[in-house]
Parts: structure tokens; C-alpha cells; sequence
């Protein structure tokens, strides 16, 4: 070490005005309850099962997009439509039980890409939110299926498209 | 006896405004860190995290209390009951204002006790500070306490040397052990720093390896021994060396601006006491007062450095701290001593 270098204080000094400089710096902190990053159009969060124009629900149970998970977080049952149902499922064969595990799921979207009914989407706007138990976070119909009170809902869930 | 309530009064009020400074240095500490560090820092409790201190506290308080099943329990209780008294009892001989004069009264001294030998009475109490942390340290049956402990003492007797010696070539200045006297010495803008920029910062340097500061806070270092003489230590306990440190800083700090930096002196207070009020009595005292704020404006800005520092500059390695101990600081002090002789001496000669 040269003779100034000994003396520490220059680079004491110098260190000193670099934290000074971040001391009037804008904070890099989001006050997160009240304020919430923005999060982009892309941005692929918690799935929902869309339902039709007339509330019947697209899915047909065909199983690509369990097919298509990386992550194999989808399961499903088919079912076949029985006489009368006609208004609660649009094609002949409808999913009975459709479960997403959240904690499998990488949110790649490939589910999304796979459907061919346009059933399965990610939003943009709602994540998974954390829960304490481990089944809480196997999401069934009930949890993943647009409410029918939601009507024609474009407007009110923002899909990806 | 109104002199003696009033005294009493002082005394009163200055521990009172000790704990309430260590209490919000804790706040300040964190606020500061976060500023430095980009972020925002404690403002959840209360306005802007005022009430921060207080949550702490009853945190700490309901925490469990913990004894080492093969400790020394007597000691161990001692130790930091120990650090903090020896930080409470240093703030009595600071002079935190010249005097107030009221009709009919004796001079009032804002100063708890006033004694020819203030100096020696802090260094001597601050020294027995390492008795706290060396007690806990060894009470708590723990290798990691022990080292820490070992630490502590041998950094701080080392510092002590230069420090003192430090201290010296003021004494030789000014030729009196009192505070207050080095304070009205050092009266209007004729401060020392100027006559001992370098035995300040040798003071400087030395106050931050005493409080157990980065960059010389090896005894709780935690990278190496957990958390050093500490470790053991849980709830108030804990909270009582923790609250000692942010004392020992306030004292520090104090002692600088007394020492060095004029007390409750500022530029332009003769000035201001003849023209601001005809009746001298009011002049004085109002001076009094503003001398007292800019001593404390003097403190805060030295409590702040003390933590800017923390958050900038890495902990020193042992040897590093000892060579700069042993083989930089106390020559440069003894350097000092030399020069403030030669100094004095020469100014006889001229007639200064």
C-alpha cells in the first residue's frame, strides 16, 4: 500500500460521500398494501374457466391442456353431458372435476396456448395468493370457474387477449 | 433550598433527555440505514415510525428471559446492569449550557455536577464500561461470549492509550481538567479543532473502537462469533447493552463537541447578548438557551456521523485494528504532543 492508502482516510472519505449521495436518493421501496407495482398486459397470473355467451361453460374435458403442463399440475375428469343440461355445458363431454395444483404450476401458460375451446386462461390481474395449508392450494371448479353472476365478463376479468 | 431542587431538577432532566436521545437513536439508526441504503425504514408505528422505540421495548420486554443453565447467574445479571450504569453515569459532568441568571438566585449551571477533574471522571467511568460487556461475556458460559468479551477488552484498553494521549495536548492548551472550563475557554468561534485537527481525529477514531462501532465492532461481531459477548443475552437484557451502546454514543458525541468543537459556544454570541435585549439578565439567558439547542444541533450531527460510518465501512480485520492502534494512532498522538509543545513554546517566545 502507498503511503495514502495507509492513512485510510481519503478512501474513508470517499465512501462516506457515496453513501451521502444515496441518502437523497429517490427510495427504490413500494409501500406494498397501499401501493402495488404495476404489472404488465403479459403478465400471467391465476387461471380462470371462461363460460360462453350464454354462461355454459367451454371446457370439453378433452384433457390437452394436462397434456401440454410441463408441470403436470392439471387433472381432470371427463363426464358426458346428461338431457336437460344443455344450458350449464356447451359440448357433449364436460369436465366433473378440474383441479390446477398452484404449487406445481410455473404459470407458463402452455395450458392456454393448448385449449382449442378457449376455456383456459391465465389473468393478468390476480395471483395465488399464499394460504397456510398445502390442499388449499389445489384449486377445483369451484375456485377456477368465472362466477355466472359475472355475465357476459370480459369486462369485468381482464383476460391475456 | 431552592438551589438544591432546581440542581436536582437539572439532574433529573438531563437522564431524562439521555434515554429519550439513546431510545430515538435506535429509530435513527434504522431510519438512517434505510435512507443510506435506498430504502424508506421503519414508518409503520405511528407517524413516520415514531413509535417505533416503544414497540421495540415492549417487544423486548415480553420476550422470554433466558439464563444459561451453567452460567454465573449472579454475574450474568450483573453484566449488563453494569454497562448501563457506567453510560448513564457519564453525562453528569457535560456542561450542556453556560449559566442562567435569574434575580435573587445564585447562578443556575446546566450542568449536573460540575468538578475540577470532569475529564478524568469520564474517562474513568467509560473505562469501567468494559467491565459490563466483559462480565456478561464471561457469565455466559459460551466460547463465542468469552472471545467477544477478550475482544472488547484488549480494543479498548489499547484505544483508551491513545485516546488519552490524545486528550493531553489539550490539557496542555488549556490547562484545566474541568469541561466547563475547556467549553468557556473555547469561547465565541475560537474552537479547538482549530489548534488540534490532529489529536481530533485521533479522538474521533478512538471513540468509535470505545462505543464498539463499526468499523471496530469486533466484539459482536457476528460474522465470526455470533453475536459476541451478547450471544447469550435475550429480552431487556439484551435491550440494556443494546440501550448502553446508543448512551455511550450520545456521551461521545458530547464530550467531541465539548472538547473539540466549543460546546455550547457559537460564532457571534457576544454580539447577540449585547444587542438583542436591553435588559442583560434576558440577553444572557436567551444566549444561554441558544447555546444549549447548538450544542445539541453539534451532538446530533456527531450521533448521525457515528452512523453514516456504520453503514459505509467495513469491519476492520483484529490485526488491522491493533496495528492501527498500536503502531499508528499512539505515535501520531505522541506526534502531537510534541507539536502542541513546540507550539506553546513558541508562542511564549513570540508573545502570543
Amino acid at each position: 500500500m502507498t503511503m495514502a492508502e495507509k492513512m485510510y482516510l481519503p478512501a474513508v472519505f470517499q465512501g462516506l460521500s457515496i453513501t451521502m449521495r444515496h441518502f437523497f436518493k429517490k427510495k427504490a421501496t413500494i409501500q406494498y398494501p397501499e401501493q402495488q407495482r404495476p404489472i404488465g398486459k403479459e403478465f400471467r397470473g391465476l387461471h380462470v374457466l371462461r363460460r360462453d355467451e350464454q354462461n355454459r361453460e367451454r371446457c370439453t374435458a378433452c384433457g390437452l391442456c394436462a397434456v401440454a403442463c410441463p408441470a403436470e399440475a392439471i387433472t381432470m375428469v371427463a363426464g358426458e353431458r346428461k338431457k336437460g343440461e344443455e344450458n350449464l355445458y356447451r359440448e357433449e363431454k364436460y369436465a366433473v372435476t378440474y383441479e390446477i395444483n398452484m404449487l406445481r404450476c410455473i404459470f407458463c401458460g402452455l395450458c392456454e396456448e393448448a385449449c382449442p375451446k378457449e376455456a383456459v386462461f391465465l389473468q393478468n390481474n390476480k395471483m395465488a395468493p399464499p394460504r397456510y395449508e398445502r390442499d388449499e392450494f389445489i384449486y377445483g371448479k369451484d375456485r377456477l370457474l368465472e362466477p355466472l353472476d359475472a355475465g357476459n365478463s370480459k369486462e369485468n376479468i381482464k383476460y391475456r387477449y | 433550598m431552592p438551589i438544591l431542587a432546581i440542581q436536582a431538577l437539572i439532574i433529573v432532566t438531563i437522564f431524562g433527555i439521555t434515554l429519550l436521545i439513546a431510545t430515538y437513536s435506535t429509530y435513527a439508526e434504522r431510519k438512517v440505514a434505510a435512507f443510506l441504503q435506498d430504502r424508506i425504514g421503519p414508518n409503520r408505528a405511528g407517524p413516520f415510525g415514531l413509535a417505533q422505540p416503544l414497540a421495540d421495548a415492549v417487544k423486548m420486554f415480553f420476550k422470554e428471559e433466558f439464563i444459561p443453565a451453567k452460567s454465573n447467574k449472579w454475574l450474568f445479571i450483573a453484566g449488563p446492569s453494569l454497562a448501563m450504569l457506567t453510560a448513564c453515569m457519564s453525562s453528569a459532568v457535560i456542561p450542556f449550557g453556560n449559566t442562567l441568571r435569574f434575580d435573587g438566585l445564585p447562578e443556575i449551571r446546566l450542568q449536573a455536577i460540575e468538578v475540577n477533574i470532569g475529564m478524568l471522571y469520564i474517562f474513568g467511568v467509560v473505562s469501567l464500561g468494559v467491565y459490563g460487556v466483559m462480565i456478561g461475556g464471561w457469565a455466559s458460559n459460551n466460547k463465542f461470549s468469552l472471545l467477544g468479551a477478550v475482544r472488547a477488552a484488549s480494543q479498548n484498553i489499547s484505544y483508551e492509550l491513545a485516546m488519552g494521549l490524545s486528550i493531553i495536548a489539550i490539557l496542555m492548551m488549556t490547562g484545566t481538567l474541568s469541561l466547563r472550563e475547556i467549553s468557556l475557554q473555547q469561547h465565541g468561534f475560537n474552537w479547538n479543532i482549530w489548534y488540534q485537527p490532529l489529536g481530533f481525529i485521533i479522538f474521533l477514531v478512538c471513540a468509535f473502537a470505545e462505543t464498539n462501532r463499526t468499523p471496530f465492532d469486533l466484539p459482536e461481531c457476528e460474522t465470526e462469533l455470533i453475536g459476541g459477548y451478547h450471544t447469550e443475552y435475550s429480552s431487556m437484557k439484551l435491550g440494556l447493552y443494546l440501550f448502553a451502546e446508543y448512551i455511550n454514543i450520545f456521551v461521545a458525541s458530547a464530550v467531541m463537541s465539548t472538547l473539540y468543537f466549543g460546546g455550547f459556544n457559537f460564532p457571534g454570541m457576544d454580539w447577540l447578548e449585547a444587542h438583542i435585549s436591553s435588559d442583560p439578565l434576558l440577553a444572557h439567558n436567551i444566549v444561554t438557551i441558544l447555546g444549549t439547542v447548538v450544542l445539541f444541533g453539534k451532538i446530533f450531527f456527531f450521533i448521525f456521523f457515528f452512523m453514516w460510518v456504520r453503514w459505509t465501512l467495513p469491519r476492520f480485520r483484529y490485526d488491522q485494528l491493533m496495528n492501527l492502534g498500536w503502531k499508528i494512532l499512539i505515535p501520531l498522538a505522541i506526534l502531537n504532543i510534541v507539536l502542541t509543545g513546540g507550539g506553546i513554546l513558541l508562542g511564549e517566545k513570540l508573545g502570543w
